[in-house]
């Protein structure tokens, strides 16, 4: 019975500057990610080059989390409560890392 | 008894019902929420590399003259370098590389199935998601390569002494990983490349059958009938997800 009675909907035809803006996000997303592998192989590792892939990476986050998941464009509280988590997560991965390299101080 | 009473701005009605918090609808935050606890998950997988890689000796010398052993972390480039039906040759984290290619294609497909679903376009969500289903497909497929590889390993392994399961200190050819042993570098690195890239390979195969539901359910028109295509909107957000983290464990397990 429910579905005897097809509700047509009305498509509404194609933004062509939406769908370019997709398109050109992936560009970009691309364009960084060859980047980074130019620099995997052109820069002797340290601690220069992990600063740049983390920056990099960073980068790539952003637009994934606008442009893809839309993030800006919910209401104020939930982009922060999004957001806010994520900034003490990066200051724990910096802790542990320091935490990590003093292990391998006490250990060798 | 009037003194007790609560004064409620009639503006904001909220105990009327039928408001949404945060101007989201239930399954969007609730999609939200998850998704963000599911980025501790990760977050704590990423720092519990990030901790274990730095408590271990860095090698020290050219990349070129790499040997691997368990006495130090091995360079990423070094050990991802191989490739399906190229048997041998050295090509430095070019299947990673094509995995990630996939992913982020695969990401862009479902944000225009998403664009489609705004339109009410069934014809163009249908095709996008069909699109976005085979983008995960292939990158599972590439893991699943990616893995019979590194567990089987290289044709000529490495000489290491290590403490095998039996407690037994012992000096043998090692070849491939697995939890207690492997030829690449220090047992931790091969429990954290399976337990990071698998944790993040059992969320895409949730994606891929998300994704399949979502697809055979816009093609015979529920969606339509449904009137709205939100659904598609929400396993959106978790593909994007999933495309997310892949970012970060490509930079942490295969650059850095």
């Amino acid at each position: 019975m429910a579905l005897d009675n097809k509700k047509e909907m009305e498509v509404i035809p194609k933004d062509a500057a939406k769908i370019r803006k997709i398109w050109l996000t992936a560009l970009i997303l691309l364009v960084v990610t060859a980047i980074e592998f130019v620099f995997a192989f052109t820069m002797p590792r340290g601690i220069l080059l992990y600063v740049i892939f983390i920056l990099l990476t960073i980068v790539k986050a952003y637009y994934i989390m606008m442009e893809f998941m839309h993030l800006g464009e919910e209401a104020k509280p939930l982009f922060y409560s999004i957001i806010v988590p994520l900034i003490f997560l990066v200051w724990l991965i910096i802790a542990l890392m320091k935490e990590g390299a003093d292990i391998f101080l006490m250990r060798w | 008894m009037s003194s007790t009473a609560i004064q409620v701005n009639s503006k904001r009605g909220i105990w009327g019902g039928g408001n949404e918090p945060l101007k989201a609808s239930y399954g969007k935050l609730m999609m939200w929420f998850f998704l963000l606890s599911d980025i501790f998950t990760f977050g704590a997988f990423l720092i519990t590399y990030g901790a274990i890689r730095m408590s271990y000796p860095a090698y020290e010398g050219a990349a070129a003259d790499f040997v691997s052993s368990n006495e130090y972390w091995p360079i990423p480039e070094r050990i991802f370098d191989a490739f399906p039906f190229f048997h041998g040759a050295h090509l430095p984290l070019v299947f990673v590389g094509l995995m990630t290619f996939i992913l982020i294609m695969s990401s862009v497909t479902m944000v225009l199935a998403v664009e489609a679903g705004h339109r009410n376009d069934k014809n163009d969500v249908v095709k996008w998601l069909l699109w976005t289903l085979l983008g995960g497909i292939t990158f599972l497929s590439c893991q699943a390569w990616e893995w019979t590889h590194f567990i089987h390993g290289t044709d000529d392994g490495t000489m290491l002494t290590y403490i095998n399961s039996f407690n037994n200190i012992v000096t043998e050819t090692v070849y491939g990983a697995n939890l207690v042993v492997n030829e690449y570098g220090p047992p931790a690195f091969a429990q954290l490349f399976f337990f990071i890239t698998g944790f993040h390979g059992f969320h895409v195969t949730i994606g891929v059958v998300l994704l399949f539901l979502a697809f055979y359910q816009a093609a015979v028109g529920i969606y339509q009938q449904r009137g709205h295509y939100e659904m598609v909107e929400k396993i959106g957000l978790y593909w994007h997800f999933v495309d997310l983290v892949w970012v970060f464990v490509f930079t942490f397990f295969y650059l850095i």
